[in-house]
């Protein structure tokens, strides 16, 4: 265990050397960053100046050791923009993207695992039909769109909920929340849930394929020769099975809700870490791109990691170093 | 699956395919009315987009045909210049949003349709000789597939659009980064099986060239279960240009698809002129969603057990 443990630790210490490359080239092939920082009124020396601040002088790799010494010192460059540390930045935003796609992993879990369990059981049945119409139309909606609608439904003409922003916010342990406020919390519900679709769908399916494929099996028959109740069966046996899978997609799906979560910050102008993205690249703010994206993909190792561990645990048939066999 | 072999559907199927595998295959996939609904809606949208010129009173992007005066009429309103009726309204400019939706509707089937197409082979013909070759090639595609798919596409599109700046081919070309993996997996996870197959032995044992075994007979083989990722991947490819566009990334303003149309009347929505935006979108929705409802059947027909 604690080798298999160790050997993937390595091996997710190699992925981040390579994206740390890819990153800083691909990033750093955008435009020209000088012509942003500094006013075309400069004169020439004040140019050179400035370019010998930012370190743009160098060549690329040069640039790229000074910016991994940096990173491994906490350092990740200063924005352009906020002229503050990048690190900094992005760190101020990753709250209210936390806390968002929290909350949509935890609404298309309570949506999707019971529509998903009774959409296995009762295959034939008229509800489950509507069910599975239902997660085609949540996989196809394009987010974007639906999060608009949402803000014409319910914004614009009913007026219900708030079109954007986070709303009243309470600070505990400096970090402002939302969610602990029922402004905060009446903030947060569209676009949650715009979040949350793609997703329910997703765990929709992927339970009412569990479900189908744990009925036929021995133990469900011999749990029904026992006498079980139909509910102990389906609540014990049946969820226990079908949740592994289950657990897998949702841990590995939090990091792509973040990634969505570009789209939904940017319709309902949430101040997280995608809307900053967004506002970075239309300005070129290079430092907190490649921040974003060393943050992202660090994020992105821990959750496989997590993942990983958490599989063993739930099904220790598995073992850490046969791999997943996606 | 219970040991008996007489209620396998896939010895039955596979009885009656030998007869006439078209014919059969359409006649499994027509059991769904759904399905059938989805592949006649699709139909009607690929024909609306390949005529949009004979459909459509105006063409949206010639800006002599366009007249200020006729901006913002909402759904039903009649052209104050022109003899046509605005059916589904007009945007700021005097364009018609209905011409503009079918004349979208090519940029977007295009963009998804070449950019999954160009991933298919790109990941398919990876995917064969990771499984054919073995060794270091296999290991080194694979490594690059699981880096691939551990990010998510949106995140991989927005920073190559990002550094390559707007325009189709480079939408088309972001699409083609993000999508390859999922075909190469799929490629060599059928592949896999194949190799193992004596028809492919024998190909080894006449000596036949390595680009003839690959093509001519494993790739063959492999194609049922790619055909339905493409379907699929191409829904997901306008989905995810529409939401590019919509960032701002995706294709130029003077090629509108579907996406940027709708991200354009974003700003007028909030004033309640919702005909801008969600006409566009509905197009969007009703294309995705037949391109699905398609790719759903054909997994279900090709793989009765579910993927």
């Amino acid at each position: 265990m604690l080798v298999s443990l160790l050997r993937r630790l390595i091996q997710a210490t190699f992925v981040l050397v390579a994206m740390t490359v890819i990153v800083f080239l691909g990033v750093n092939v955008i435009g020209n960053p000088v012509d942003i920082l500094i006013s075309p009124q400069a004169d020439q020396a004040e140019r050179t100046r400035l370019i010998a601040e930012f370190g743009l002088d160098q060549p690329v790799w040069i640039q790229y050791f000074e910016f991994v010494k940096g990173a491994l010192q906490g350092d990740l460059g200063t924005s352009y923009v906020f002229n503050e540390p990048a690190l900094k930045i992005i760190l101020q935003h990753l709250p209210a993207t936390l806390e968002l796609a929290v909350a949509a992993t935890l609404m298309s879990v309570a949506i999707g695992i019971p529509l998903g369990l009774y959409a296995g059981l009762r295959p034939k049945s008229l509800p489950t039909r509507i069910i599975m119409a239902g997660s085609i139309l949540g996989f196809s909606l394009p987010t974007f769109w639906v999060g608009m609608l949402l803000i014409l439904c319910f914004a614009v003409y009913l007026g219900w909920f708030p079109s954007s922003g986070r709303g009243d916010t309470v600070t505990v342990f400096g970090i402002p929340w939302s969610f602990l406020t029922l402004d905060g919390l009446q903030h947060m519900l569209l676009p949650a849930f715009n979040l949350a679709l793609f997703k329910t769908s997703l765990i929709l399916r992927l339970t009412r394929a569990g479900v189908q494929e744990v009925m036929p099996q021995d133990y469900i028959r011999l749990a029904r020769a026992k006498g079980l109740s139909n509910r102990r069966i389906v609540a014990v046996h049946v969820l226990k099975n079908v949740l592994i899978p289950v657990v897998t997609v949702v841990g590995l799906e939090f990091g792509s809700i973040i990634a969505f979560s570009v789209v939904t910050e940017k319709i309902f102008a949430w101040p997280g870490m995608g809307k900053l993205i967004i506002d970075s690249i239309n300005v070129l703010d290079r430092p907190v791109m490649v921040a974003y994206l060393m943050i992202i993909v660090v994020l992105f190792i821990l959750i496989n990691l997590v993942v990983d561990v958490l599989y063993t645990i739930l099904d220790p048939r598995i073992r850490l170093n046969a791999g997943r066999g996606r | 699956m219970s040991g008996t072999q007489s209620h396998n559907p896939l010895v039955t199927s596979a009885a009656k395919v030998e007869a006439s595998p078209l014919a059969h295959a359409f006649h499994q996939f027509a059991r769904s009315r759904l399905a059938l609904f989805g592949l006649a809606l699709l139909l009607l949208i690929v024909c609306a987009a390949i005529f949009a010129p004979w459909l459509t009173p105006q063409n949206p992007y010639d800006l002599m045909q366009l007249d200020i005066l006729d901006g913002m009429l909402p759904p039903g309103e009649a052209s104050m210049s022109q003899g046509f009726i605005f059916r589904l309204g007009s945007d700021e400019q005097g364009r018609d949003i209905y011409s503009a939706i079918l004349y979208g509707l090519r940029i977007s089937l295009i963009v998804g349709v070449i950019s999954a197409l160009t991933a298919a082979i790109v990941g398919s013909v990876l995917g064969l000789l990771a499984a054919y070759v073995g060794g270091r090639t296999e290991s080194t595609i694979m490594r690059l597939v699981d880096l691939q798919l551990s990010f998510p596409t949106i995140l991989v599109a927005l920073m190559i659009l990002a550094t390559l700046g707007k325009g189709i081919t480079n939408v088309v070309l972001a699409l083609v980064i993000v999508e390859w993996a999922t075909f190469a997996r799929a490629a060599r996870g059928t592949a896999l099986v194949e190799t193992r197959r004596e028809y492919v032995e024998a190909a080894d044992c006449m000596g036949l060239p390595m680009r003839s075994i690959l093509f001519r007979h494993l790739l063959p083989n492999c194609i049922p279960p790619l055909i339905v990722i493409v379907t699929v991947q191409i829904a997901k490819a306008i989905s995810l240009e529409a939401t590019l566009s919509f960032l701002g990334v995706g294709v130029p303003v003077t090629e509108p698809s579907l996406g940027l149309l709708i991200a354009n009347g974003y700003q007028f929505m909030f004033a309640g002129k919702y005909w801008l935006s969600v006409f566009p979108g509905i197009a969007l929705l009703a294309t995705i969603a037949s391109i699905n409802l398609v790719g759903d059947r054909l997994r279900d027909v090709f793989n009765p057990r579910g993927a």
